[in-house]
């Protein structure tokens, strides 16, 4: 199990890690003007409220971009090479960076699952069935 | 008015044993020559940021080093658009009438002074420190996203941006300073190791050690006349999960207000410098900024159109591509090859008819955007 008490000094994405670890992803909307965001931030950034609150994501959505990583930043992550990240627009408006099928092209349907990756457990999309 | 008056380089590439500050001085030194100015006549100072060399206050550390005593000084960032800033910034001093002299200097033993892993994720920062980076992302990786997403939406090819790479290798081939010259070919950029597909190596520009630096003055203490005659800043999110539209990111929003504040027109333009970390950045903002139709960029590179002897001549020192990157001072290199253009010195690279240069400098992911307008006068 990944210690995601470690893994930010920003309280926000320490919760919102501990929640991938547990298979949930998190996001923001606002209880003015209902904008949902995506990375959490505490405040909305369309309207200046200090009133969001964290929902969680069905967790399906829409490939909007893909690359395939062929030479990572670090000896440690070598053993997971290639891997594929992509941009992700989740079906409640927000979109967010994660990892994905290498095989998948822009515009396919995906579903998350959730699988270890360097220090921690990450989102990953994979075709939606 | 503010002159261009004296320019400066290292050579760019590996050069072992150097370091930030002898860089910076030996380019610092060569762009005051080349101004007819000596240390006591500089009043200005900007430098930017070296990440083998983290400080605080770069700029009095350049100052000291070279016997400046400034009456304006301090260190600018905005990544990869920084040496552009710094063009804007000592512009604003100069005009404003604060400052008769300003220095831009930019150093950096990024090749040498660290591994490679260490500047693969020293830059990979650029992007978001809890919602990117620990994906294993990298900059290409970022420029990745940009690359697919963009070919996808506009048709561009691999072979489209192929051919970016072989126009700057060969420029870079006529500059004796450039960190890669040896000729490529679209077929050797497409055969190239996949970094961060669809972007292979030879899509991605080096990492290099390099100084350089500019001296621009209130009046024109040099035999060059080259003057800037407008700029202009876009900037429109940090990271790449953030941006929105992505045949907008802020470089025609940027070009639009340099081209304004100069009172001219895209077509006005007969010398182009456009930021290059990636192929894939050439074709973007080439197309967004207009100067070619979306989809265009690769076209306009096979037509000839960005030779020396073309209708368009970019990049001829060979761009971050070819020339190198050496932080800072490989995006201040478009700006100290356009001001060699527009004053007739550009040697053997000399494009025929260069008097009126645009200058666009790109940070982070697209995030930074700076436009210039260069004028012989």
């Amino acid at each position: 199990m990944t210690d995601t008490t470690t893994l930010s000094t920003d309280p926000l994405a320490r919760d919102w890690w501990a929640g991938i670890a547990q298979g949930r992803i998190g996001y923001e909307v606002c209880a003015d003007c209902s904008t949902a965001q995506f990375y959490p931030r505490g405040h909305c950034t369309a309207c200046g409220s200090t009133r969001v609150e964290t929902r969680t994501a069905a967790g399906t959505g829409t490939i909007f971009s893909i690359t395939v990583v062929h030479r990572p930043p670090s000896a440690a992550l070598q053993p997971f090479a290639p891997y594929a990240i992509a941009l992700v627009d989740l079906d409640e408006g927000v979109r967010l960076m994660a990892h994905a099928d290498p095989a998948l092209a822009i515009g396919a349907r995906v579903r998350a699952m959730f699988v270890p990756f360097g220090d921690r457990t990450v989102p990953r999309f994979a075709a939606a069935a | 008015m503010a002159f261009i008056s004296g320019v400066g380089n290292t050579r760019y590439g590996k050069i072992d044993g150097s370091t930030t500050m002898g860089l910076a001085a030996t380019a610092a030194q060569a762009a005051l020559a080349d101004a007819g100015l000596e240390p006591k006549d500089i009043d200005g100072l900007l430098t930017g940021y070296a990440t083998t060399m983290p400080h605080i206050m770069l700029a009095t550390v350049i100052a000291e080093r070279l016997g400046i005593r400034p009456a304006y000084a301090h260190a600018l960032q905005a990544g990869g658009a920084t040496g552009v800033a710094m063009a804007m910034l000592a512009k604003i001093l100069v005009d404003s009438g604060r400052c008769r002299a300003v220095l831009i200097v930019a150093a950096e033993n990024r090749a040498s002074g660290q591994s490679r892993d260490q500047s693969i994720q020293t830059l990979a920062q650029a992007g978001h420190p809890d919602y990117e980076v620990p994906y294993g992302a990298t900059i290409p990786a970022y420029y990745g996203l940009l690359a697919a997403r963009y070919m996808h939406q506009f048709g561009v090819t691999d072979s489209d941006l192929a051919e970016l790479a072989v126009v700057m290798r060969r420029h870079a081939g006529r500059h004796p300073d450039a960190h890669l010259r040896t000729p490529i070919t679209r077929d050797d950029v497409m055969a190239s190791k996949p970094i961060a597909l669809p972007l292979r190596l030879l899509d991605c520009c080096p990492v290099s050690d390099g100084g350089i630096a500019a001296v621009i003055t209130r009046d024109p203490t040099s035999a060059a006349r080259v003057r800037i005659r407008g700029a202009g800043q876009a900037h429109l999110h940090q990271h790449i999960s953030c941006a929105r539209d992505w045949a907008d990111m802020g470089a025609k929003a940027s070009a639009d207000r340099a081209l304004a504040d100069a009172g001219m027109g895209l077509a006005d333009m007969n010398y182009l410098a456009v930021y290059d970390s990636f192929t894939i950045t050439l074709a973007m903002l080439l197309e967004e900024i207009g100067f070619v139709r979306r989809a265009g960029a690769g076209e306009a590179a096979r037509a000839g159109r960005f030779e020396v002897g073309g209708d368009l001549p970019l990049n001829t020192h060979g761009g971050l591509l070819s020339f190198g990157h050496c932080g800072v001072g490989g995006g201040l290199a478009h700006l100290i090859e356009t001001q060699r253009q527009l004053a007739g010195r550009a040697a053997e690279r000399q494009a025929k008819n260069a008097t009126i240069g645009f200058v666009h400098g790109d940070g982070g992911v697209m995030s930074s955007h700076v436009s210039m307008v260069l004028e012989r006068v």
